[in-house]
């Protein structure tokens, strides 16, 4: 496949993508190692594979625009800008966590940084990032939203009547499709009445385009063109990125039903860190250093975690309300 | 000043009197403007019964239709809420929640938690309750336990005018998810309430009538179904309490307890199918925080486990009433 060069986007903005790119991509792998290795609880879906996506299209965001995640939402907290120690220790599940340890892989949150949340049910963010583009629209200050969606959860009913209402009301909403060929296990023209999701947004009179997700440039590009529409008074677009998952839909999941050398060749010759350390115009040296950097942060992550304390018993019954 | 008006247009009034106070406030729900744009009159609906009516007139875009797709538009408001904008939205017949609950049991409820208690969502959901108006299985039912049941919501049921203008103000100033089940059969009913602005606090159960031999605990539209069994009862020289719990949570546990401490005899009523309700839940909480005040065992007064029927004869029949409440204070009788 034929990906994009660069030779338009600033270098700070290369080095900085690069960077969350990378922390993604270390943190999701040191999970699968961990997780392997029995010291993570629960279960964690990881995003390694679609970080182009999750950057591409949050680098043009600030803590004043709103995201709307999935269950496989490591990649765009990151993006988004949530502290990696802090998310490591709520995976931990242990103090110090995001979330205090209360919401694990599936629900770390940062109001402040406008991560409205991953979310354990499929679809579930779409009708929250209607309400945070409502009051985008009210407030007038140019403020978007955006909601990520798997290939498959975006048919969910939670999703398309979102569509809708983000059509008749004119919302500053952007409908991420991260096609990553596999609902769990079910391939994705199992699942979905359409091949293009762009025939999808037609259906509810909304503009899509479509792009390859392992091409950080093309994501950057087009996600920046949608999004200044939206922040300059558009409504609603779809932007459907094709992309790969590296790993399972769960940790555990031995992925046997993906065609024998799929995955391996994905590692080799679909890999979105790849394709943009070639086509970036960024020094290798450069990039070397933001590997070891990176390395650093998410040891350290790991490390801090484990030795932090878990959340004390006392906490159990505290924030379930404001007021009681 | 204090007029006598109707419990519908208390809510009216509420929602009208905390729009005025906060030009954040959104009220988006089915018609809930009725009939924008339509090229005839505006304003002509105010929801399905009319209990929004006049407010798009007064605050224009403040009130927003939205399409029948309660759950776009209930996890909107939620967003909307988070986002500094507090909702009431209305989902016509608590029947129809099935179609966003998701939003409000997994989203709405548990997000403050999740979040490590850092969300807020002023949100009230505003639905319609109970049996009566001949509404048919999909129109009439009492799911209350179905939401006190779940931490992170609360749940408020008037009976009054009065409770239901000061519980809907209370509501919209609260800084998390409140379902507010208006009980329709009750909205023409009319009562004192006062002109100004006031909050009816969460949690403080109200006393409708002083009695010292039996108590009646119960809520919503059996209220004055219980006062009406209450004086049948006079009549036959018992004495009977009534509580009406105005919120279901929290609850006022401590008063219906000071209650039977009192009268030692219980009779707890509910217009919910009878298992795991409201009366299911009060008879266990007394009888395990009190149970040597009771004389007698405690009584419960449900519907019966069926759906709610069409047939006004057989709704009628359904529907416990004062007569049911009567038979269940005499069982407690020696």
């Amino acid at each position: 496949m034929n990906h994009t060069e660069n030779t338009d986007i600033s270098h700070k903005i290369l080095l900085s993508a690069y960077r969350r790119m990378k922390t993604i991509r270390t943190f999701e792998n040191r999970l699968h190692e961990d997780f392997k290795a029995g010291i993570v609880p629960g279960f964690t879906h990881l995003y390694a594979g679609q970080e182009a996506v999750a950057v591409g299209i949050c680098s043009h965001l600030t803590d004043q625009d709103q995201i709307a995640s999935t269950h496989r939402g490591h990649g765009h907290c990151i993006a988004k800008g949530v502290d990696v120690m802090a998310m490591m220790k709520e995976i931990h599940g242990r103090q110090g966590g995001i979330c205090k340890g209360k919401g694990g892989s599936m629900h770390i949150a940062d109001l402040s940084k406008g991560m409205l949340g991953a979310n354990g049910i499929l679809g579930a963010g779409a009708p929250l990032a209607c309400g945070a583009a409502l009051a985008d629209r009210l407030e007038g200050k140019g403020h978007v939203a955006v909601v990520f969606g798997g290939d498959g959860g975006v048919n969910e009913g939670a999703v398309l009547e979102s569509m809708n209402l983000a059509s008749v009301w004119k919302l500053p909403l952007m409908f991420v499709v991260e096609n990553n060929g596999y609902a769990q296990s079910t391939p994705q023209h199992r699942t979905t009445s359409v091949s293009s999701y762009e025939d999808r947004a037609r259906g509810f009179g909304m503009p899509a385009v479509t792009v390859d997700g392992l091409d950080f440039m093309a994501v950057y590009r087009t996600a920046g063109e949608l999004i200044a529409k939206m922040r300059a008074g558009g409504g609603p677009v779809l932007l459907e990125c094709r992309t790969v998952r590296f790993y399972g839909h769960f940790e555990g999941d031995s992925q046997a039903y993906r065609p024998a050398g799929e995955v391996k060749d994905a590692w080799k010759d679909r890999d979105c860190l790849h394709i943009f350390a070639r086509n970036s115009g960024l020094d290798r040296a450069e990039l070397d250093a933001v590997d070891r950097d990176v390395e650093q942060l998410i040891e350290a992550s790991v490390q801090e975690a484990l030795k932090a304390p878990h959340p004390a018993l006392n906490e159990l019954n505290d924030g379930v309300y404001v007021s009681y | 000043m204090t007029r006598h008006i109707s419990l519908k247009s208390a809510i009216n009034e509420a929602l009208d009197q905390e729009m005025a106070r906060d030009p954040k406030l959104l009220i988006f729900g089915q018609d809930t403007a009725g009939g924008v744009d339509a090229g005839g009159e505006t304003d002509t609906w105010g929801g399905v019964l009319g209990v929004t009516k006049g407010l798009y007139t007064k605050y224009g875009d403040q009130v927003i239709d939205a399409p029948p797709t309660e759950m776009a538009y209930v996890g909107a408001a939620i967003g909307a809420a988070l986002s500094g904008f507090p909702v009431v939205a209305e989902v016509p017949f608590i029947d129809f929640m099935g179609v966003c609950f998701d939003q409000l049991l997994n989203q709405a409820a548990k997000m403050r938690y999740m979040f490590g208690g850092t969300a807020e969502i002023p949100l009230v959901v505003r639905t319609m309750v109970g049996a009566g108006i001949n509404g048919a299985a999909q129109h009439s039912q009492m799911l209350t336990a179905m939401f006190t049941h779940v931490p992170g919501l609360k749940v408020v049921c008037p009976s009054t005018p009065h409770d239901a203008k000061g519980l809907m103000i209370e509501a919209i100033r609260d800084r998390g998810p409140v379902i507010f089940c208006e009980p329709k059969y009750l909205y023409e009913t009319t009562g004192p309430v006062p002109a100004h602005p006031y909050a009816v606090p969460f949690g403080q159960a109200h006393r409708a009538r002083e009695g010292r031999d039996v108590s009646i605990v119960t809520y919503g539209p059996m209220v004055p179904r219980a006062l009406e069994a209450a004086a049948g009862l006079a009549e036959k020289g018992i004495d009977a309490e009534v509580i009406d719990l105005r919120t279901l949570s929290p609850l006022d546990i401590a008063s219906v307890l000071k209650s039977v401490q009192k009268t030692g005899r219980l009779v707890a009523a509910d217009e919910a199918h009878p298992r795991c309700n409201i009366a299911t839940d009060i008879v266990a909480q007394v009888t395990g925080q009190c149970f040597t005040s009771l004389e007698t065992a405690p009584q419960m007064v449900s519907a019966p486990h069926t759906p709610v029927p069409f047939s006004p004869v057989l709704e009628k029949a359904y529907i416990p009433d004062e007569e049911q409440i009567m038979a269940a204070v005499m069982k407690t009788m020696p």
